[in-house]
């Protein structure tokens, strides 16, 4: 079901809309009219959109997939939470300063017989960003202060209590660089959830549904296998900050999203990523309902794999795996010894 | 003192005296402006006498300081960042090593060695500044993550002096997920019950105080030393107004939690004896 409404559409989405729009029109007009037959025209029509379709989608920059995994149509956590699970309570607080609503998170039944495994309770939590103006300021557009970070952190162990795995989604243009945040150790609280989540004794799998920024995307972001949707971005800074540090202007956010390899294939190549979830045509806001079928699969399918593995033989291969990110040369050891001078 | 000199010819020659002081026989403190002598200067350990203004110390200096007669093992120093993404922004990111390679004599922007502090078995390593703002890719990641590595399979306390803008944005997501590497090996270090000791120095920001920077089971600062997540700039940015006198100082932290102590550097070598003498006993 894509969504016309014209306020929202990326300037490489237009020709494409104005296109189904006109099919839509024909369509219409069809309908109504016995008189004449437009079958072949509409047929004709069809074939120019999945043409346009594959030549505007088969060759997407990087800064065009960065647009669309902003897009403000696109699923937020609570649409996947709606979508994929039953029974959803959703759970309040850090307990030692306040709730954060830039990340929600609570318990709730997985449909996984849906996918051809068993439904079963689960721990989620995500990103969570603002539809309207209002919203998102109430979300912080979904950039947590250190509340956020130890919510999601007292959340993660009540799972690892109760035997339940761990499903986090990632959509942050980052942690919220405010004055209150780091007066309450916005650092200290990322820190302590990856500490933590290295050891958290539960299959934690990860998904970045949206935006994956820099240190406020990892600090839920830990875990056993690494999902990405197929226009998602993930990196260690937003396109914007790098053009302004690196190019001292803010004019080279298409440079720097080039740079930063960002997208889900890049991160594939450089082993960072596990497994790319495939997005419909033109990205998931144009048919979430398929985007939802897809990404319930591929949790489905990780949550049983790493199920069948001991606590210790999950917690060796979740270590393994962190040891193994990184990509650079090692010539021949050559240890040198200092011995006291006289 | 007498510091360290590299016996062997490498890669890397003869470390000169490195770039954490300007030239000259005289010294201006951008604490006090007192102009003081550089011979002088170096006896109190790069710290000014007038003021307690720190000096960016060289690794070197720091294992001298630490170490039992100033004996310890390097390891490390073979590994070199590639330059996995192609990076290029104004500049090719392999230039910037190379570049970074000259000015410090070092193969990167994190030093490690063992020895012994008091008798007791010690892993270091230690982040420098100069080279590309102290961040970590790749090589500082996995540098770290074998100096916590040596501790937890040698039995040997470990500690970490931390001086970085925090990751490289020239690798990208490999740069992110460094701060997961070097958080996961510290849980396997304290399994073991082995103290680690974190020591941050002026400034320590973004994803190296987000990750294993702030997991000290101790952690320490120089006084009067910039530690935070986001940087001062951007946080101006964001809420539109100036930010407090003294907002994210080693003494702001204290004050609001988040270290045990802060260390003279003058006291250093004696602070970690005891506190390791207290935990290894
Ligand atoms: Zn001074």
């Amino acid at each position: 079901m894509p969504n016309n409404d014209s306020q929202y559409l990326l300037d490489f989405e237009k020709p494409l809309v104005e296109l189904e729009q006109k099919l839509d029109e024909m369509r219409t007009l069809d309908a109504n009219n016995l008189s004449i037959d437009l079958s072949e025209e509409i047929a004709a029509l069809e074939s120019r959109v999945k043409e346009l379709e594959r030549s505007i989608y088969q060759n997407l920059t990087r800064w065009q997939r960065v647009q669309i995994a902003r897009h403000p149509l696109r699923p937020y956590t609570q649409d996947f939470i709606d979508a994929l699970t039953e029974d959803f309570v959703e759970l309040h607080g850090d307990r030692a300063y306040g709730d954060d609503r830039a990340i929600v998170g609570g318990f709730a039944s997985f449909k996984g017989a849906q996918h051809g495994y068993a439904d079963q309770t689960v721990l989620v939590l995500g990103h969570q960003k603002g539809r309207d103006t209002k919203e998102r300021k109430f979300r912080r557009f979904g950039m947590p202060n250190p509340e956020g970070y130890r919510k999601a952190l007292r959340l993660m162990k009540l799972a690892a209590k109760f035997n339940k795995p761990v499903i986090t989604l990632l959509d942050t243009p980052g942690a919220f660089p405010g004055l209150e945040a780091e007066q309450r150790g916005q650092a200290e609280a990322i820190a302590r959830n990856l500490f933590e989540m290295a050891q958290l004794p539960v299959p934690i799998v990860v998904v970045v549904i949206g935006e994956g920024a820099s240190g406020g995307a990892l600090g839920i972001g830990v875990g056993d296998r690494m999902l990405m949707l197929e226009n998602a971005w993930y990196s260690v800074i937003s396109p914007e900050s790098c053009s302004s540090i690196l190019w001292r202007s803010w004019d080279y956010k298409e440079e720097a999203a080039r740079a930063l390899k960002l997208t889900a294939p890049d991160l594939v190549e450089v082993g960072v990523v596990d497994e790319i979830v495939p997005e419909p045509t033109g990205g998931a806001h144009r048919d979430p309902e398929q985007l939802f079928t897809t990404t319930g699969q591929a949790i489905a399918q990780v949550l049983h794999d790493l199920q069948a593995l001991s606590v210790p033989d999950l917690l060796d291969a979740r270590l393994r795996n962190l040891d193994q990110m990184g990509i650079f040369d090692e010539a021949p050891a050559n240890p040198s010894v200092a011995a006291p001078t006289s | 003192m007498s510091w360290f000199k590299r016996k062997k010819k490498g890669i890397l020659t003869e470390l000169s005296e490195q770039n954490d002081m300007p030239e000259g026989q005289w010294v201006k403190c951008p604490g006090c402006s007192a102009i003081l002598n550089r011979r002088e200067l170096e006896e109190n350990f790069l710290v000014c006498p007038k003021c307690g203004h720190h000096f960016n110390l060289s690794s070197q200096r720091y294992f001298n300081l630490l170490f039992d007669e100033e004996a310890y093992e390097r390891h490390d120093e073979h590994l070199t960042s590639r330059d996995p993404l192609h990076f290029e922004d104004r500049k090719p990111y392999t230039q910037r090593l190379e570049a970074a390679r000259k000015k410090t004599s070092r193969n990167e922007a994190v030093q490690s060695a063992t020895g012994t502090i008091n008798g007791l078995p010690l892993s270091v390593a230690v982040m420098d500044f100069s080279f590309i703002g102290g961040s970590m890719g790749s090589v500082v990641g996995e540098i770290l993550a074998r100096s916590v590595k040596r501790a937890y399979t040698e039995d040997r306390a470990l500690m970490i002096i931390s001086q970085s803008g925090g990751a490289r944005m020239m690798e990208g997501a490999l740069s992110l997920m460094q701060m997961a590497k070097t958080s996961a090996h510290l849980t396997r270090l304290a399994d073991k019950g082995l103290p680690y000791l974190s020591y941050m120095c002026n400034p320590t920001t973004g994803g190296v105080t987000a990750s294993f920077a702030m997991l000290g089971d101790i952690n320490m600062a120089e006084p009067d030393a910039l530690i935070g997540f986001a940087g001062p700039r951007v946080i101006r940015e964001t809420i539109g107004q100036d930010l407090p006198e003294g907002f994210q100082k080693s003494e702001f932290l204290l004050e609001h939690g988040f270290l045990d102590l802060i260390v003279d550097r003058r006291n250093l070598q004696e602070e970690v004896g005891r506190l390791l003498g207290l935990l290894m006993a």
